[in-house]
């Protein structure tokens, strides 16, 4: 009678002994990913963590080796000094301005492009599409030489122009690929209605598409953002005057200053992390809009 | 006149008009910042200017320059070096990281952040933050070194340290290319792991067979944005190592750089420049030759 529950019992639980040695498995090579991409987290953020840690520093305790990674005392006054030392106040003017004249000259005339390519059928369309895609395999090292010398033949050299007035002129081709994209996920049918309604191809573009593509334009502006705080090589070759230094070349100089002494480092990594700041902070608040962007230019290929 | 506005009443022709209006901008940016400095370049090339005295015509002298020019191979010889090692290193790790955070484990957007979040910071704080991270006395990665029981290394004074140096710098901001394996790797359909299940695939079969081909354009469009990429490196030289020691670190744009805006050699770094648009085309061509047929193409519709 008890026999063949027995047997049952006993084969069940081996069942399960199975089913469980399988789960604990999955369990562990989980346990081993996430181990292993914690390490490589903690290792990405290391150098980042080095340089907060080191712009708290008191100047002596910045060589001090080994280092010690929370500083002792800690002494938020290097904030005060590395920002006072240059007129950090002209610098981010200056990279505001360029900022703002650089948002409205890609965010409209990007859109205004895209609108034409992604809407509006007429001959030499997809001809002047493969242009688009073409630029933006230019290397742009390549146009650094001559376009130095047009400039200085316009006599732009030391002003702003040559960092504002040229998105004016389509936005750059990536943005306009961005946002054809995206306007052409927009219904035509709600376009069609208005075009009934006797609107125009521009007031479609104004009045339907621009507030409808807001989540695409939101991306190009982050973008637009990242790019012009984070320009080295421009303000470099064509701003010559403090006056018209922005924060990164602002913050390069810094260092040209101190390193007639010993390099204040604890000044340096101040100014650092206060210029990697707002970037960060835009990073983590538009997270959703920057991320479909990156991978948008993955999936151009 | 009359067949001009006969014409413009049509849809056609009123559609061209239209459709040509909205993408002028791009065609006149087209124009003012590709082609005229396209063709001043192609002028500059047979130049001796020096943007002061008037040009002279030279005719080839500044190609032939090049090839007697010790600087110039030793500029192509690190520039190449780095690309052959920084691409293919980079690339493996971001797509391993990609896999691994694929698999369903908890916190993946935490970690996609934490691993993107160097690639955002500005080129110029980057490449100080580096300097000092590097530093052979007080920097952390000796410190760390020095922890594990290791002797420091002169990461920037040795002439075999540095590139190995900047290489691992690179290394830092894989993020990017790992944001766009991972959107691609969340894009392959289950049907395909399900398919390849039931024909007995096991996991690395499955990578081989299934993930890596489905992947092939994002691959592709990785590894010709890191060459095009790692070919223009220009911050870091130019304030980590300033191209030493030894010229160690010389890469090219910065050499083509030296030329056109220290030297003023206008029409020497108007043909480098030109050397490097024909290597990144002949590069890009090569790997189009040589994986451009292995790539698949999820088909339309």
């Amino acid at each position: 009678m008890t026999a063949p529950d027995v047997r049952h019992s006993a084969k069940s639980s081996f069942g399960a002994r199975a089913v469980s040695g399988r789960l604990s498995r999955r369990w562990l090579s989980r346990l081993v990913i996430w181990v292993v991409l914690v390490v490589g987290a903690l290792l990405m953020l290391l150098p980042i963590l080095w340089m907060v840690s080191s712009s708290f520093k008191l100047e002596q305790k910045v060589f001090q080796f080994p280092p010690q990674l929370i500083p002792n005392p800690f002494r938020l006054a290097n904030y005060v000094d590395a920002l006072t030392y240059k007129p950090f106040f002209i610098y981010f003017k200056n990279t505001v301005f360029l900022i703002l004249m650089n948002e409205l000259a890609v965010l409209l005339a990007s859109s205004f492009c895209a609108y034409g390519f992604a809407r509006i059928r007429f001959a030499g369309r997809d001809f002047w599409f493969a242009i688009v895609l073409a630029t933006m395999m230019v290397p742009y090292v390549v146009m650094l030489v001559p376009q130095f010398v047009i400039f200085s033949r316009l006599h732009w050299i030391d002003t702003f122009l040559p960092l504002i007035v040229p998105p004016f002129f389509g936005g750059g081709a990536f943005y306009i690929f961005l946002l054809r994209q995206f306007f052409r996920t927009i219904p035509e049918e709600l376009a069609d209605a208005a075009r009934i309604d006797g609107c125009s191809e521009f007031g479609i573009y104004w009045r339907i598409m621009l507030p409808l593509a807001k989540p695409a334009l939101i991306t190009v502006a982050i973008f637009t953002f990242f790019g012009t705080w984070n320009d080295f090589m421009g303000p470099l070759l064509y701003l010559n005057s403090p006056e018209n230094f922005t924060l990164s070349i602002g913050l390069m100089t810094f260092r040209s200053a101190l390193q007639t002494g010993r390099t204040r480092w604890d000044l340096l990594m101040a100014f650092s992390t206060a210029m990697t700041l707002p970037v960060v902070v835009v990073f983590f608040l538009a997270q959703r809009y920057f991320v479909r962007g990156v991978v948008l230019s993955g999936l151009k290929g | 006149m009359t067949a001009i506005v006969g014409w413009l009443r049509k849809p056609a022709g009123r559609r061209n008009v239209t459709g040509y209006i909205f993408i002028a901008p791009f065609i006149l940016g087209v124009l003012l910042w590709f082609l005229i400095p396209a063709l001043t370049s192609v002028w500059l090339a047979f130049q001796d200017w020096n943007m002061i005295a008037p040009p002279e015509f030279v005719a080839l002298d500044n190609f032939k320059r090049i090839v007697s020019d010790k600087l110039f191979w030793q500029a192509l010889k690190v520039t190449t070096l780095y690309t052959a090692i920084s691409v293919p290193l980079s690339m493996v790790l971001a797509f391993s990281l990609a896999l691994l955070m694929n698999t369903k484990v908890r916190g993946i957007t935490v970690f996609r952040t934490l691993y993107y979040l160097p690639s955002i910071i500005p080129a110029v704080a980057n490449a100080i933050l580096w300097a000092w991270f590097l530093n052979s006395d007080f920097g952390l990665l000796n410190a760390l070194l020095h922890a594990i029981g290791l002797s420091k290394v002169l990461w920037l004074q040795k002439p075999a340290w540095a590139l190995p140096a900047l290489i691992l710098m690179s290394l830092w901001s894989l993020g990017g290319g790992m944001v766009i394996f991972l959107a691609g790797l969340q894009g392959i359909p289950n049907e395909f792991y399900e398919a390849a299940e039931i024909d007995g695939a096991g996991p690395w079969a499955k990578l081989w067979h299934v993930t890596i081909p489905v992947m092939s354009p994002v691959i592709f469009f990785n590894l010709i944005m890191g060459i095009i990429g790692t070919f223009q490196v220009f911050t870091a030289a130019y304030l980590i190592t300033n191209g030493g020691p030894q010229n160690a670190t010389l890469f090219y744009v910065l050499y083509l750089w030296r030329n056109a805006f220290q030297y003023l050699d206008m029409g020497y770094a108007a043909v480098l420049a030109w050397v490097l648009f024909f290597m990144i085309m002949g590069l890009t061509v090569l790997v189009f030759r040589g994986i451009g047929s292995r790539i698949y193409y999820e088909k339309a519709g």
